[in-house]
């Protein structure tokens, strides 16, 4: 059951991750892309990770994206202003073979590896609920923890430094 | 899980969603009622007696209108919007726990459809969630004044999940579980969170407020401004829909907050009268199932008041202008909510410190 269900969410996932690239849209773009965060929390979900899961949607899903989308139909408000991008055939070709070159070695370098297996008696199913990645977080990882705020205080300070009003700007 | 359990939840699922949908489709009566009252009018008495079929004439009126697609306008999005508005908005109420356990031929039922260790972020990623269907439908419409409106809907929506969010870590730190049950639970008899927590409240329930796009900060559909805002190109049953979703939001956000402050289920006096039915009908089992049964009327008495409260502000309060808004999010519900989160923390240390 979850085996089937994990081929299911993976090929959504890539085929969604794949519309992303393809769609000329941008907001359709954009769309996939929240279709593939969700996908994604699907697999933390298969892997008991409920936290991770409702933590990537809330953050991603419902914040990120959103404002992602903001922008983008701000920009899309002068389509008929915007020419159409044209691509020559020879970067065409050169991308074709460079992605293909990139295919190839991720093939080859990823043959070889061993996936890392579990003890199936050694292993705690509660490893990713809130609880225990509550205790983990306040003990183990305190230093990234607090390290990782105090990187959040200074990304804010500085979006309020370039999000200021300048002496003489007329803001209304 | 067994065969029977799965059965219990599947009939249980669906009859929450009719209930959602049929408390949401009388709101839309109440809220005329209420508006005529307050107005001093006589309001809808036409359809049935004292107009209580206004609802179904309206439903039938909505459906046999043209439904009409604007042409220039992206068709898949433009239907797809006001059917994620409405997936979402039934969505959250899947983890909100009605009632507590009845007890039916030895078996343990509760009244909650899945209950998940995650139960506040579900239903905070679902809240989060609910602006796509606004903004897809308003981007797709190909219009204007839809896209402003849209546009309005998420960056107020964006605003107001960060203060609701920080008031909602004060309710957590006092509970210390995500669990809505287990903070159902945890407000048992009259031991409600709002004695602890009224500033947590105000800041959640002015939240809530915008978070469902009611007056006073219904700016996204504001008629003034933006003629009918992101729904300004849609009619027939998907204008329904639209209208449909926020009351249905309405009433979630109604139980989130009976649940979180207003202790759910539980009533003053209650394990005191679950031990008197007990030696009154001499059976445990009995016992509890009344005292369960009453804790539902209970809860859905809560969500009734709170969704007369929303209607009352709604005829009340004017509209803010959009600057107000953004100021009193970002400058006043921020600060006060992490202040109310500091007092909290001083608070739980203060009561270790002295008991």
């Amino acid at each position: 059951m979850s085996e089937s269900l994990f081929f299911f969410l993976a090929s959504l996932t890539l085929l969604c991750a794949l519309m992303v690239v393809i769609s000329k849209n941008p907001v359709h773009s954009v769309l996939f892309l929240i279709i593939t965060f969700f996908t994604i929390s699907g697999h933390y979900i298969l892997l008991n990770a409920q936290f991770l899961a409702a933590v990537n949607i809330i953050v991603y899903a419902g914040a990120i994206m959103v404002l992602f989308l903001f922008v983008i139909m701000f920009l899309n408000m002068s389509k008929e202003s915007e020419k159409e991008v044209k691509t020559s055939t020879l970067s065409k070709i050169a991308g074709t073979i460079a992605g293909g070159l990139l295919f190839v070695v991720m093939i080859a370098a990823l043959k070889d590896t061993e996936i890392a297996g579990y003890n199936a008696e050694t292993y705690d199913s509660q490893i990713g609920m809130v609880e225990s990645l509550g205790v983990v977080l306040f003990t183990e990882y305190l230093l990234p923890f607090e390290l990782a705020s105090v990187l959040f205080l200074v990304a804010m300070v500085g979006a309020v430094m370039l999000g200021k009003k300048e002496t003489g700007e007329q803001h209304f | 899980m067994e065969s029977v359990d799965l059965l219990y939840k599947g009939i249980y699922i669906l009859v929450i969603f009719g209930i959602t949908l049929l408390i949401a489709t009388y709101s839309t009566y109440f809220e005329r009622k209420i508006a005529a009252f307050i107005q001093d009018r006589v309001g809808p008495n036409r359809a049935g007696p004292a107009g209580l079929l206004q609802p179904l004439a309206d439903a039938g009126k909505l459906f046999f209108k043209e439904d009409f697609i604007p042409a220039k306008s992206s068709k898949a999005l433009f239907i797809i919007g006001p059917g994620i508005a409405m997936l979402v908005a039934t969505m959250s109420s899947a983890v909100i726990p009605f009632g507590d356990m009845l007890i039916v031929g030895g078996r343990e039922l509760f009244l909650q459809a899945i209950e998940v260790n995650i139960g506040v972020l579900y239903i905070f990623g679902v809240v989060s969630l609910g602006v796509y269907g606004l903004m897809i439908g308003g981007w797709a419409s190909n219009n204007k004044f839809s896209l402003l409106g849209a546009i309005r809907a998420a960056s107020q929506n964006i605003s107001y999940e960060l203060a609701m969010g920080l008031s909602l870590i004060a309710v957590l730190m006092l509970s210390g579980s995500l669990s809505l049950r287990d903070i159902a639970e945890q407000q048992a008899g009259f031991n409600w969170n709002i004695w602890y927590q009224p500033l947590g409240f105000i800041i959640f329930l002015v939240c809530a407020f915008a978070e469902t796009n009611r007056t006073p900060f219904d700016l996204p559909e504001s008629e003034a401004e933006l003629i009918g805002g992101y729904h300004t190109e849609y009619g027939s049953m998907k204008l329904g829909m639209y209208l449909f979703a926020e009351y249905i939001n309405i009433f979630v956000v109604s139980a989130v907050m009976a649940t979180l402050y207003f202790g759910a289920y539980n009533f003053p006096f209650m394990a005191e009268l679950q031990v008197w039915l007990t030696n009154v009908t001499e059976s445990a089992v009995t016992a509890n199932n009344i005292v369960t049964l009453l804790g539902v009327g209970v809860m859905f008495l809560k969500i009734f008041l709170f969704i007369f409260f929303f209607m009352w502000v709604r005829w009340t309060l004017p509209r803010f202008r959009y600057d107000q808004l953004m100021k009193l999010g970002w400058q006043i519900l921020i600060p006060l909510a992490i202040l109310n989160i500091i007092l909290t923390g001083g608070g739980i240390l203060l009561k270790d410190y002295l008991f």
